[in-house]
């Protein structure tokens, strides 16, 4: 079946730094294939269909040959336009210096209203994203063999340019004259094999643009008569706006208009130190109807309170008469910490709005605006940006309500980015945990029993990604459990258990989610049953994992871990190995961590890492992927935590909050990929699993002593 | 009031209301050089670094009234494609960078040390790049500056 489209002859976007680039397009393909949109509906929640009758725009062929992906899922760092460029490359037959990949503004181009994250960028774009690729290609060729009257079947496609014979153009030569593009059916893929940029380790497409300092970020947008807005928030957790005199502030150099909505101040200036300076001379009363203590938040996240549910359930639970072994471990409340702040640069003009910003959610920031300001979502045009830095936290973006809001107001657009301290107070943070573990050991000294309780506040409970409904039919925190279950398939009475509390300020999804905290806690405790049994704790967890498809993996990332390292449970000369493992959303992870005590810190040597991800689309990244998430992760392990001090969330900014500065990450990272399955799995998240448990575990070794708690000290 | 300093190589007379404005938002919203970025506004991160007069400054806390008839160097003065500095060089080989973010000021810090030693040691970049990564980029960033000091020490020969 063959379908008749016409073409737009130009595609309008607004650029950074500047509004109403006519960017010249000459031709711009439509989303062809129903199936992909059906496809596409099940991973996400809903294509985007525009005013209702403009289709999906995923490629645009410029004038200099080369090739736009109009991208539904954002760049923040974790290398997915680069793997996309890869993978389009190849179906598209040109050349991988003949791509360019840009975030799709919602006005133009397809709507991911799932947002970017959970480590699925590549995965869950690999079978649509060559399928629309060598659909385009096809597309082309048909033009090309009407033009030259040849059969499809024998016009050949390489670097951009079909040929037949003598005869060649390139696909922009091809594409200016058509006026009605013919869509096939969705043609097979090619062979793995016959792959040219796939499963290379390729330089990232906007390295240049990183390193020479382009204005690409949300913090680098303008717009033409642009004001700046800061913005006046309560500081205290639950606090409530009662009064505020901003008489004064109102008369202070450059400031245009101070206005209250709901429980915030706006401050909008000609310049961002003057409505900074403003923002200092406004007195605020708050009414605040609870002082919190660190205490008390702590009380609420404890094994024991809250919401029960079994997560977990195989063979026997463990007796109150038993004996076993139960350990109690603890992880703080961590803030995202990103160090783009959130903020937006917004017009409003006669209902129709216009956001750039870096967020997650595209689809998702539309559609709050256009409910929060009463517009039509048709007249909400987001246009995203790369991100400095994303961790979860620009799933979250309601500051763009906020400078929409002030734009309003004052009839200009405004840009309004956070204070560091308001990143640090609004962070939707990751939740405190509280873990008990216990386990029991056979005769063998093989786990017989093990148990992993926990406790933890909202990740996905309450969240924009899920509707609250989800969450009470489960009954669980879909985001606190990633990591929870015993990944053991050989124990078998196992069980995993969550008390779920939420707290009186957000938290929220912080890349990896549970797992950072949870496969501290199991695998900690599972290196204190193997010293208990007095067994080698690689042997004993591969004794102890079923062979099934999982289990293998698991398994094979273990053994690659065990002989890269050279692993031993020995103290040589002052340096200890630890190990632990992970598997998280369907990706298994090994590490072993090389570790030393100097002037009396943990100092991390080496690291080895181990994953199997399937196919990596770009092996290169995949290792960078690996290297920043586990020094994340050991930044977090190591040195981060957020408490209460007198009803407010504290520190508030860097250096209070300590942060892995680069005296703290490893000399030395060996990173092996493995390939289990023939797709790309998710790469971003899990290397956050098993890093705190190897380093804690290595010090074990060191000291006698079990560390239980992050962030890790000696004591 | 009016205040005349060299930014990568050009004169520039800037019309300031306020004397103390950070130097960061005079080379970011008034003359329009983005590279440079905020973070956090009270020196803690970084981000904002560039050169006075060699000298590697977080300009989020450096009033704009020191800068007069100085000379100031940011990330788009540091080189271009066509002729990258060696930071740019080492950076682009070792492909460090992943959101980008925080890379103009490390690049900016890592140049001023170079400038000073040709030749650190580990311990000489644990004492003096002090900024803040998120994205964890560390592990190739100390690969990148012993590269660039090569490139460096090379250029010199
Ligand atoms: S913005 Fe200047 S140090 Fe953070
Ligand atoms: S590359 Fe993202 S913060 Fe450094």
């Amino acid at each position: 079946m063959r379908k008749k489209l016409s073409r737009r002859k130009f595609l309008i976007r607004g650029g950074l730094g500047t509004l109403g680039v006519l960017a010249v397009g000459t031709g711009i393909f439509r989303n062809p294939i129903r199936r992909e949109i059906i496809d596409f509906t099940d991973s996400f929640v809903a294509p985007y269909l525009g005013s209702g009758t403009e289709a999906n725009l995923w490629f645009e062929i410029t004038k200099q040959n080369t090739i736009v992906l109009h991208s539904p899922k954002v760049e923040m760092g974790q290398g997915a336009f680069t793997g996309f460029a890869q993978i389009a490359a190849d179906e598209l037959d040109v050349n991988i210096n003949q791509m360019e990949v840009i975030a799709a503004a919602t006005a133009s181009g397809v709507v991911d209203n799932l947002g970017t994250g959970g480590s699925l960028s590549i995965a869950s774009m690999w079978t649509i994203l060559r399928e629309l690729a060598a659909t385009t290609r096809e597309m082309v060729k048909l033009e090309a063999a009407k033009k030259w009257n040849v059969a499809v079947k024998d016009i050949a496609t390489k670097n951009g340019i079909v040929s037949y014979k003598n005869k060649s153009l390139t696909y922009a030569e091809v594409a200016a004259n058509v006026t009605d593009w013919e869509i096939p059916t969705t043609p097979a893929l090619k062979p793995f094999k016959d792959y040219t940029f796939i499963g290379k380790p390729l330089p990232r497409i906007d390295l240049n643009a990183k390193v020479y300092g382009e204005p690409i970020f949300g913090m680098d947008a303008e717009m033409e008569d642009m004001l700046h807005a800061v913005v006046v928030k309560p500081g205290h957790i639950g606090a409530r706006f009662k009064y505020a005199n901003y008489t004064e502030a109102s008369q202070m150099p450059g400031v245009v208009k101070i206005v209250q909505i709901d429980n915030w101040l706006g401050v909008i200036a000609e310049s961002y130190n003057e409505a900074l300076a403003a923002k200092e001379e406004i007195e605020v009363e708050w009414d605040i109807p609870k002082i919190w203590s660190e205490e008390e938040i702590r009380a609420l996240i404890t094994v024991g309170n809250g919401n029960e549910m079994l997560v977990q359930k195989e063979g026997e639970a463990l007796a109150k008469e038993d004996t076993f072994l139960a350990l109690e471990f603890k992880s703080p409340l961590g803030a995202h910490a990103q160090i783009e702040p959130n903020g937006a640069v917004a017009s409003y003009k006669k209902g129709k709005i216009t956001v750039i910003l870096s967020t997650q959610v595209i689809g998702i920031t539309q559609k709050q605006i256009a409910k929060a300001l009463d517009v039509d979502i048709d007249n909400v045009n987001v246009i995203p940006t790369y991100l400095g830095g994303g961790f979860g936290r620009r799933l979250n973006t309601y500051h763009a309500i906020h400078a929409v809001q002030m734009s309003k107001v004052v009839g200009k657009p405004v840009k309004y980015f956070f204070t560091r301290q308001e990143e640090f107070q609004n962070d939707m943070f990751r939740p405190p945990t509280h873990h008990i573990m216990k386990g029991k050991l056979n005769s063998e000294g093989l786990i017989a029993n093990l148990e992993h309780h926990f406790a933890s506040g909202n990740v996905a409970t309450d969240s924009v990604l899920l509707p609250n409904i989800t969450n009470k039919l489960l009954g669980a925190d879909l985001g606190a459990i990633r990591g929870g279950s015993i990944h053991y398939s050989g124990i078998k009475n196992r069980r995993a258990v969550q008390w779920h509390t939420p707290l009186p300020f957000a938290t929220s999804w912080w890349r990896s989610l549970g797992l950072l905290a949870n496969t501290f806690a199991i695998e900690s405790f599972v290196d204190e049953l193997a010293l208990q049994g007095n067994k080698n704790p690689i042997e004993l967890r591969l004794a102890q994992i079923e062979e099934n498809e999982e289990g293998i993996r698991l398994k094979n990332v273990i053994k690659k871990a065990q002989k890269e390292s050279n692993y031993s449970d020995v103290v040589t000369n002052g340096s200890a190995m630890g190990f632990a493992c992970s598997t998280d959303a369907g990706t298994p992870c090994a590490q072993v961590a090389e570790v030393s005590i100097v002037n009396n810190e943990i100092k991390v040597h080496t690291i080895t890492c181990v994953m199997d991800c399937g196919i990596a689309v770009n092996p290169d990244q995949v290792k960078a992927q690996c290297e920043g998430a586990m020094i994340m992760a050991m930044s977090a392990a190591m040195h981060e935590k957020m408490y209460i001090e007198e009803g407010q969330l504290q520190p508030i900014i860097f250096g209070p909050y300590e942060m892995a500065l680069i005296k703290h990450a490893p000399k030395e990272i060996n990173i092996h990929l493995l390939q289990g399955i023939d797709k790309p799995g998710p790469v971003g998240e899990p290397p956050l699993g098993p890093i705190a448990a190897a380093i804690g575990n290595a010090v074990r070794r060191l000291t006698g002593k079990r560390i239980t708690e992050m962030p890790l000290k000696l004591s | 009031m009016n205040l005349s300093f060299k930014i990568n190589n050009k004169e520039v007379t800037v019309a300031i209301k306020d004397e103390y404005t950070p130097l960061l938002w005079v080379v970011r919203d008034v003359l329009n050089l983005k590279g440079t970025k905020f973070g956090c506004g009270k020196a803690a991160c970084g981000a904002c670094t560039l050169h006075v007069d060699g000298v590697a400054i977080r300009s989020c806390s450096y009033a704009v009234k020191f800068a007069e008839g100085k000379n100031i160097t940011t990330v788009e003065g540091l080189g271009d494609i066509e002729n990258p500095h060696p930071v740019q060089q080492a950076w682009t080989e070792e492909v460090v960078p992943q959101c980008g973010y925080c890379q103009p000021g490390f690049m900016m810090v890592t140049a001023a040390l170079l400038k000073e030693n040709d030749n650190p040691t580990d311990e000489d970049i644990d004492n003096t790049i002090i900024n803040i990564c998120r994205c964890g980029t560390y592990y190739r960033m100390r690969k990148a500056i012993h590269r660039a000091a090569e490139l460096t020490r090379e250029t010199k020969q």
